[in-house]
């Protein structure tokens, strides 16, 4: 991209800035939640409605989201061993603010405009999220690596093996409920047999 | 070539063969076409990584990347350590550019926690990402050159870092995995000595890298191998979510220190280089051409550094006192104490920062627990990246350009695969 083919952010039309007021003008059924934190805006959104959202976000004008900066899975169970180590004092107050057990977070870039912004959705164990692999094929292996360390599935990902981990292994070392260390280290002639002392958390709902 | 029996089919591939299906072409899987493993214990392949090359004669059809042998469990790890002693595992991850990795870490923590840092402190990690960018992007020439068939260019970049990790040695007291950069500033102050290594490397420097350029940016051979190979065009690049100086040798003129300035980096003067065709020689470019910039950056930060003064935040919730203070002030036991085993509290919320490190994007996803420890911390890494572009960047080139393409895009294994 040449520096005539980036529109200068001061010559876009008013009110395409806002990227919140954009979809909703866009989807007027859409189910949207604002957060924002240290100048950080956060979009959360249904798993459902992602693909459509990102391509707005995407190609939409004045929004140029053109670049995906990176996709992060996070895993809100409580740790077995620590059962207070939510920050909300009891599991009906989390589940209240969050609805489900992860998160998918979508870090995107604007280039354009300079500009951040993440969208997120929440989750269940079990449920799969649409893949954004034919927006971004950069989406690939970031999903891949949700897939792998946490577990969450990904409708529609072509490529469905595991990335980091070896291909037979069991479990998916970053949630929440897998043990951190301090236990034997797994290898063929053992693997069953530790694999049955390992504290696997039991949510409680 | 007759399609191999099920029993022969085992003997070359122990997985199985549905598992490629899709990924690979319909004529790999009837015998027309040949299933190559290359690594993970090649030496050009910088690290551990493994490709699976589907050959037609010399051209690839189709390449596999197949990494996670150096994963170490870094981000898993974080989540079991207080925030200032996770810093000496991010070290690990890219280790020819530790201080990156760091001050991608600090600065997540510090927007997290929200932790102020003193411009001189900002001022000292500049002069550290500027270091560490020479002495990563020496490494790459010298294997990237070494990997063509250039010797003598990679004794020549060896030399010249080596004057950089003793000045790392100097700052920190380890040549690489210094864990220099703390949350809420540095670990210490600049040696006296630091600056003297500092202006005796910028003095001899740029005519180090006009004998790289004599060595190889017209070299018949050099242009022979890297020009028109491993093309990629800014809409790709953009969409796969190539970065840093595999996104600007297309030409794409996207620089985190310029777009979205960090340290105070638009302090500084200096051009962003860019390449036009992208293909390696472009990237080859673009990488000598941002060493020249580092140049700049440093002299114009050693010029105007003072010799000695804040190197840290002075909040003592965050940042733990000078051991002088220790023998004199209980206050300050109590905060030694308290950082050194309890650590301090970050909020439950997330952040997401992306500095420029030398290979590109590294971006790192914080989320607190409102304790002292992080429920996740994700990187997204420039290595992951490109090499997740691989497949890409070899379409229809030939088995030896593989070389080439992979010493373009700069990868390292510990970045990559964390």
């Amino acid at each position: 991209m040449t520096a005539a083919q980036v529109p200068d952010a001061a010559q876009l039309p008013e009110g395409h800035h806002d990227p919140a007021a954009a979809l909703r003008a866009e989807f007027p059924e859409l189910s949207l939640a604002e957060h924002e934190f240290r100048g950080e805006l956060t979009l959360i959104i249904a798993a459902a409605d992602l693909p459509a959202v990102a391509a707005f976000l995407k190609r939409g004008a004045g929004l140029n989201y053109n670049y995906l900066s990176d996709i992060s899975a996070v895993d809100y169970a409580p740790v077995a061993e620590e059962p207070g180590y939510t920050a909300f004092a009891d599991l009906a107050e989390a589940a209240a603010e969050r609805p489900a057990r992860f998160a998918v977070c979508y870090h995107l870039l604007s280039m354009p405009n300079a500009r951040r912004l993440r969208l997120k959705s929440y989750v269940e164990e079990g449920e799969s999220i649409p893949t954004l692999t034919n927006l971004w094929p950069a989406a690939n292996w970031l999903e891949r690596e949700i897939m792998d360390m946490m577990g969450i599935d990904f409708a529609g990902h072509p490529d469905r093996r595991r990335l980091l981990m070896p291909e037979d292994w069991q479990g998916h070392p970053h949630r929440r409920d897998y043990p951190l260390g301090y236990e034997t280290v797994q290898f063929s002639f053992n693997a069953e047999d530790v694999q049955r002392h390992k504290p696997f958390a039991r949510r409680e709902t | 070539m007759a399609t191999p029996t099920a029993t022969e089919e085992r003997q070359y591939w122990h997985g199985s063969v549905d598992e490629l299906r899709g990924l690979v072409s319909e004529r790999a899987l009837r015998g027309e076409t040949l299933l190559l493993n290359m690594g993970p214990h090649h030496p050009s392949t910088h690290g551990v990584l493994r490709l699976l090359l589907e050959l037609d004669g010399e051209e690839i059809i189709t390449c596999l990347p197949d990494v996670g042998f150096l994963h170490t469990g870094i981000e898993k790890n974080i989540e079991d350590k207080t925030y200032e002693k996770a810093v000496t595992l991010t070290d690990r991850m890219d280790y020819l550019a530790p201080m990156s990795n760091n001050l991608i870490f600090c600065l997540a923590v510090e927007k997290l926690a929200g932790i102020d840092v003193p411009p001189r402190a900002q001022q000292i990690r500049v002069i550290c990402m500027e270091l560490s960018r020479i002495a990563s992007h020496l490494v790459w020439l010298g294997t990237h050159a070494i990997d063509m068939g250039a010797m003598s260019v990679f004794l020549y970049c060896f030399r010249e870092r080596e004057l950089i990790l003793e000045m790392f040695e100097t700052l920190s007291g380890q040549r690489m995995m210094g864990s220099y950069i703390r949350p809420g500033g540095v670990w210490r102050d600049l040696r006296p000595e630091f600056f003297e290594q500092v202006t005796a490397f910028l003095d001899l420097f740029p005519a180090k890298i006009d004998d790289y350029e004599a060595l190889l940016t017209e070299n018949p051979i050099w242009i022979d191998r890297t020009q028109g190979v491993g093309t990629v065009t800014p809409e790709d690049a953009l969409d796969w979510g190539l970065s840093g100086p595999s996104l600007r040798g297309s030409g794409v003129n996207w620089d985190l220190r310029k777009a979205m300035p960090y340290l105070g980096y638009e302090n500084y003067e200096f051009h962003v280089p860019l390449g036009e065709h992208g293909d390696v020689y472009d990237r080859f470019l673009v990488r000598l051409q941002e060493m020249r910039e580092s140049h700049r950056i440093l002299q114009q930060a050693l010029a105007t550094i003072p010799r000695s003064g804040v190197f840290r935040s002075d909040d003592r919730k965050f940042v733990p006192p000078p051991r002088s203070e220790l023998g004199q002030s209980m206050e300050a036991v109590i905060h030694h104490f308290k950082l050194w085993t309890e650590g301090f509290n970050a909020p439950d919320e997330e952040v997401y920062v992306a500095a420029e490190s030398p290979r590109g994007e590294i971006g790192c996803y914080l989320h607190g627990t409102g304790g002292n420890k992080p429920r996740r911390v994700h990187f997204k890494t420039p290595s992951f990246m490109h090499i997740s572009a691989l497949p890409l960047l070899t379409r229809e080139h030939l088995i030896a350009d593989v070389v080439a393409i992979i010493g373009s895009v700069d990868i390292v294994l510990g970045d990559c695969d964390r």
